[in-house]
Parts: C-alpha cells; structure tokens; sequence
C-alpha cells in the first residue's frame, strides 16, 4: 500500500492533553494560540522544560547538533582521510601515541585516530537516519493496516512481532547482517546492510505503538462520523488515525536512534561491520584496539568508545526528557513549586 | 483483500475494538490455567523465530556456499552440498531441520564437526554463571541508587544519578570492557585481562570429578582458597561490564515506580501515622516498586544474553556468546543458526518462567 505523506509535526504536541490534569489544561491552553513552529515537538517541550530537566534536554540537543555538525563538516574538520595510513609520502607509522602531528595518536593498522573519529559520524548518522525512517515507514504503515484491518492478519502480524521483539535483537541484527552482507562487506553496501539489520529489529516496535493506538482510536466517534459520511479507508487510515496515532513517534524515534548506533558498533565489534577502507566505524575500531589494550596502549581505543558514548548520550537524553515532559507524573512541577513560593513569600 | 476485510469491518453494526486483546481477559481462569496458557504460547513464538530465521538464511544460499564458496570449485562445491543435504528442495530441508530440534537436535557445526547441542552443554554453564553475577550486580547497582533518587527527586542528586544511568546505557558493554581492562589490569594490575581462569588454576581444577558447569562451585568444593581467589578475580571485571549495562536500566525503573508508589494514599497514611522517611521508602513504597522490575527481568535476559555476546568476547571469556562470534568469523553458518536459535529458545523458556513469577507476586497479571 502507499503510505500518505506524514502528518505536520505539530498535531503529535497538541494532542497531548487527554491527561486530563489541569496544569496540563492550563498549558496546552497557553500554548494552543502559538504559531506552529512553537508547536514542534522537540521545541515545544523546550518550552514547556524547566530547571535541571530543561539543562538535561538542553545538554542532549547540544550533543546531537554536535554530532550532526561534525557529520557534516568531516571533511574540513579531519586531518587525514579515513583510510590514509600515509601523508605526503611518509607513513605515520603504527601505533604512535598522541603528538602534534597525530593529536589521539594512530592505530595499529596505521590509521589516524582522530580522522577516523570524525568520519565515523558520518557513518553512525547514515546508519541511524537509513534505520528509523526505514523502521519508521514499514512499522506505522504495518501497525495502521493491522490495528484498522483486524482479523487473523493482525493476529499473525502481532505474533509475528512479539516473536521478533521478544529475540535479542543483537543475535537478529547478526543474522540479518550475514542474510544481506553474506558475511561479506561490500563498499556503500555495508552501510545498507548494517541499517536494514537495525530496521528489522525497530519495526515491531513502531508497530506495537502504532497499532495499539489505532484499536483504541478506531472505537471514538469522530471515525465512526467519517465512515457514516462515507469517508474511505484510505482517508481514514491516512488522516483520521495515522495522525492522532503519531504522539508516541518522537520518543521511539530519539529511543531508536540511539539503539542504531549501539547496535552498528556492537556489528563492527563483533567483526560483521563495515571494512576500514569503505568507511570508518567506531565499533571496528574498538574490536580491533581490544589487543592494544593488554600492551597499555589506550589512545587506539579510548576515542571511538568516548565518541560512541557522546553520540548515544546526546540521542538518549533528548529522548529521556521528551519522555518526561510527556508524561505528567514525571514532569518536573512547576506549577506547584511556584505556589509554593508564593506561600512563603505571604 | 485489505478493502475486502475492512469492508466486513464497516458492515458490522458496532466497531469493537480488535479480538485478541479482548479474547485474553475472557474467563476468570486460575493461576494454573495461566500456567498452561502461558507454556502453551513459547511453542508459536519459538517456532516463528525458527521459521524465520531458516528461510532468511536460505535466501542468500546455503551454509556451504557462504563459507567456502571461491576457494573451492562449483563441481566440488556441488559434491559438498549434496553430501550435507543441501541440494533437496527447501521444504523437506525445512521439515527435516524442525524434526531435528524437535529431538534436540540442532545441526553439526560445519567447521569442527561439533552436535550444537553439545556447544550448549559445554559452553552454557559458563554464559550463565556471568549471567548471574551480572544479575547480582545489576541488582546491588540499580536498586539502592533508584531508592535514592526517587527520594531526591527533581533535586542534584537525582539528577547526577539518572545522568549516571544513561551513561550505563550509552556505553557499550565492550567499551566499559576496554576501560576496566586498561585500569585495573593494565594500568594498576590488580586483576586478570581476559578468561575464566589461570592456566595453573585451570590444572587444579581438571582434578576435580563431576564438575559442575559453574567455576566458582567447583573452587568452593575443592576447598582451595587461592583457586576460589582466582575464580573470582577473573569473574569480577566481566561481571561489572554485564551488571552496569542492566544495573541503569533497574535505577530507572525503581526510580519511576517508586516516585510513583510513594504518592500513594497509603504511603501517606503511614507517613501520617509517624512512620519515618527512610523506612516508608524502604518498606512500604519499596515493595511495589519491585514489581515491575521482575516483569522487566524476561526482557532483560534477552538483552542480557545479547550483552553476554559482546561482553564474552571482551573478556575471551568461553561461552556460548564468545563460541559464537568464533563461528561466525569462521563463516560457519550452521553453527550460528543453531547456537542462536537455542539462544532463542532460552530466552522463550525463560521469559515464560519470569512471567510465572510476576503471576504468582502479582495477582493482576493473570489473565
């Protein structure tokens, strides 16, 4: 089936209300006469963010514009290509700790530490942007089909993905990866291959959400007004569900975009990433920087692991405080911090 | 076919929501009757798993092809993959393969001629003794900080220990790994780099007779106390790397439960009736709190095992997780279908056990 075009973002945060709670009331009043670009999701929890959850959102955007930036900046930021083991005709020889001339030091296949560094956000955002949007598509179109169709294709459609959610997604990331690699990395090909194993695991994830909101949507009135007036199913499904079924996206998207990058340097560790001269992958890096370890050596390993943490943390804690936000028994009370206040004062 | 069903839907006089949530909660049942529902349900799921495992790794080719195709010519390689029953149509290998499990039977390794089944039994014992401590770990990690940072809620200390458990989760268990290797074995030497155990201890411990799969058994049964002494020198750095991974994920969810648990009506009646902070958080709002956390636990062995995987080859600690990256830098295929989908059946049994737990704590689990 063709998907329809996704909803504007802006729906996802305004229909955040049925809480039910009145601070919530009070602020989605506040923020309904907003244009919508206040609406978006990640800005309109922003603005709704106060104290130290405000810092933890703040410090997470911060690290993922970092990564983007640094992504897209690579090739003027790096000293060296990824794949270079020699500059102007001199080898920079293996293993060499830190100096001027090589700032984290060089591998022991003689590669530039921190060039590899900086290309490998490349590959980590390929790899996370090709995995959700994959995962995002195949599982909201799956979950709107099976939640609206019902009968025995959403019964087989929800064994099928608790089968696959209830597996260690690592061991099926690995047998993907040997069904579309073969075991053998190609070029461009191994960045495919790592983001379509990711996908595999995501999109029951997208389809339990999705789906479960749909039973539930499917009963309310307003459907059931659009199929008395004799609205299609496609119309239905397109605008009647997919958009109120979107508020969750956000969360398991920021979630599933951090368990992209674990999961691709958990494949290059285990030797079924991306070869080193196609692209640089942090997770190949550290496997192959676990022997330099026993011999004291650590520049070799230190950076990519530290870049892997930056990159998954910056992901995690944007999801983390949307979560939050999102759900009123975790959100930070302002509301009532502020009466408090107030009582001391008088 | 999608218009034809919906079309079913809309001719239906009143749209009730879809049929398996609702099948669930007929009945009343019984804690015996959930029991046997619940065993009943590993049998669909494992045998999806397997399905779609086996077709997905036929789609590429055979096994054979996979892992010596190039060195060997297309006559020699046809000779092989007849003698292995690879030339039959799909669907009998198929057949023949669920028979094979049915019986225990999970194939041969390709490579080293081993019955997976007895890579399980030689190499299991070993998984689930650092499963276990990492368990512990997690458990002595994630509970007594998620008690204190639901008591600081919103204030540094929370902060600083809910940072902390996303750390544990964004550091992959290979990179806590290197960096407890490169302290405490490298840098100030105070334990082992890598294995199970010292080749000298490994000596002692042949003598013993039934050994036990668990190293640290057999050291205590031995009664050698500097054998026990390197047992668990070894265990200690791969079990930190495995706990800490599962310990942040335990800190947030006693963390949120018990937020949630101590705004309880009860919990302020017993605040009411004088009863002190430390003792509601620990007593009163600590046991609901707990539940969740059992329930968490099926899908906790799953990542567990999968953590086992990468945290086994860190440690050269010999597994089934490290006997798997093994095999699959070999190329043997057959090895790494059968020792995944036992991997699989594993984690099924034992979600089904957790589940029976949580039936037997919680009676609103049961349906």
């Amino acid at each position: 089936m063709t998907l329809p075009s996704p909803p504007p973002p802006g729906e996802s945060a305004s229909a955040q209300q049925d809480a039910g709670l009145e601070a919530e009331a009070a602020v989605v009043a506040a923020t309904a006469n907003d244009s919508w670009l206040k609406r978006l999701p990640i800005i309109s929890h922003l603005r709704r963010s106060v104290g130290l959850q405000r810092g933890m959102l703040v410090a997470g955007l911060v690290l993922v514009a970092g990564l983007l930036l640094t992504a897209l900046l690579a090739p003027l930021l790096a000293p060296y290509g990824f794949a270079d083991t020699a500059a102007d005709g001199t080898s920079f020889g293996t293993q060499q700790p830190p100096s001027s001339s090589h700032l984290l030091g060089t591998t022991v296949a003689g590669y530039d530490v921190l060039s590899r560094v900086i290309w490998g956000t490349r590959t980590a955002v390929a790899v996370m942007a090709c995995a959700v949007v994959l995962s995002l598509f195949l599982g909201v179109a799956l979950g709107l089909l099976s939640g609206y169709v019902g009968g025995w294709l959403d019964r087989i459609l929800v064994m099928l993905a608790d089968a696959i959610y209830a597996f260690p997604s690592l061991l099926l990331a690995i047998v993907m990866s040997i069904v579309i690699s073969g075991g053998q990395s190609s070029a461009g090909g191994g960045i495919l291959a790592a983001a379509i194993s990711i996908t595999v695991v995501f999109v029951p994830q997208y389809f339990r959400v999705i789906r479960a909101e749909v039973v539930r949507l499917k009963a309310e009135p307003f459907v059931e007004a659009a199929k008395v007036i004799g609205t299609g199913h496609r119309r239905i499904m397109g605008t009647h569900l997919l958009r109120n079924a979107t508020r969750t996206l956000p969360l398991i998207f920021t979630l599933n975009s951090s368990e992209a990058i674990l999961t691709l340097a958990a494949l290059g560790f285990l030797g079924f990433g991306i070869e080193p001269t196609s692209a640089s992958e942090w997770g190949y890096d550290l496997n192959r920087a676990m022997a330099d370890a026993t011999s004291g050596i650590w520049w070799t390993g230190l950076f990519p692991g530290l870049a892997i943490v930056a990159a998954v943390l910056g992901v995690t804690l944007v999801g983390e405080s949307i979560n939050d936000l999102n759900d009123p028994r975790l959100r930070v009370r302002r509301r009532r911090r502020a009466a408090t206040a107030k009582e001391a004062q008088a | 076919m999608t218009a034809d069903v919906a079309q079913d839907r809309q001719d239906a006089p009143a749209p009730t929501p879809a049929a398996p949530a609702s099948t669930r909660r007929r009945g009343g049942g019984g804690l015996g009757r959930y029991i046997l529902t619940r065993f009943l349900l590993i049998i669909p799921t494992v045998l999806i798993l397997m399905t779609v495992v086996f077709f997905l790794m036929r789609i590429t080719g055979d096994p054979i092809t996979a892992a010596l195709g190039g060195r060997l010519s297309p006559e020699q390689l046809a000779q092989r993959r007849a003698e292995a029953g690879y030339d039959r149509p799909l669907a009998v290998q198929y057949l023949d393969y669920l028979w094979g499990v049915v019986r225990g039977d999970f194939g041969t390794t390709y490579t080293d001629h081993t019955p997976v089944a007895t890579i399980l039994t030689t190499y299991g014992g070993a998984t689930a003794e650092l499963v276990i401590y990492a368990v512990i770990v997690a458990l002595l990690v994630g509970v007594p900080l998620g008690m204190l940072a639901a008591r600081s809620r919103d204030r540094w200390g929370d902060l600083a220990l809910r940072v902390l458990a996303i750390l544990g989760y964004a550091t992959p268990v290979f990179f806590v790994g290197l960096l407890l290797k490169l302290v405490f074995s490298v840098g100030l030497g105070w334990l082992p780099v890598a294995g199970r155990i010292s080749s000298r201890g490994e000596l002692t411990m042949g003598k013993i007779l039934n050994p036990t799969p668990f190293y640290l058994l057999d050291a205590i049964r031995l009664g050698d106390a500097s054998l026990l002494a390197d047992v668990i020198s070894h265990a200690i750095l791969p079990a930190i790397a495995l706990g800490l991974l599962t310990g942040g994920i335990f800190l947030r969810l006693v963390r949120t439960n018990m937020i949630g648990t101590l705004e309880m009506p009860y919990v302020d009646s017993a605040r009411s009736r004088g009863v002190r902070e430390a003792r509601l958080t620990s007593r009163h709002a600590l046991r609901p709190a707990l539940i969740p956390i059992i329930t968490v636990m099926g899908m906790q062995v799953a990542m567990m095992l999968g953590g086992a995987v990468l945290t086994e080859t860190t440690f050269e600690w010999k597994g089934l997780g490290y006997m798997l990256a093994e095999y699959m830098a070999n190329r043997d295929y057959v090895a790494v279908q059968g020792i995944v989908m036992m991997l699989a059946v594993i984690v099924a049994i034992s979600n089904f056990v957790v589940d029976v737990i949580a039936a037997l704590i919680d009676p609103r689990v049961r349906y």
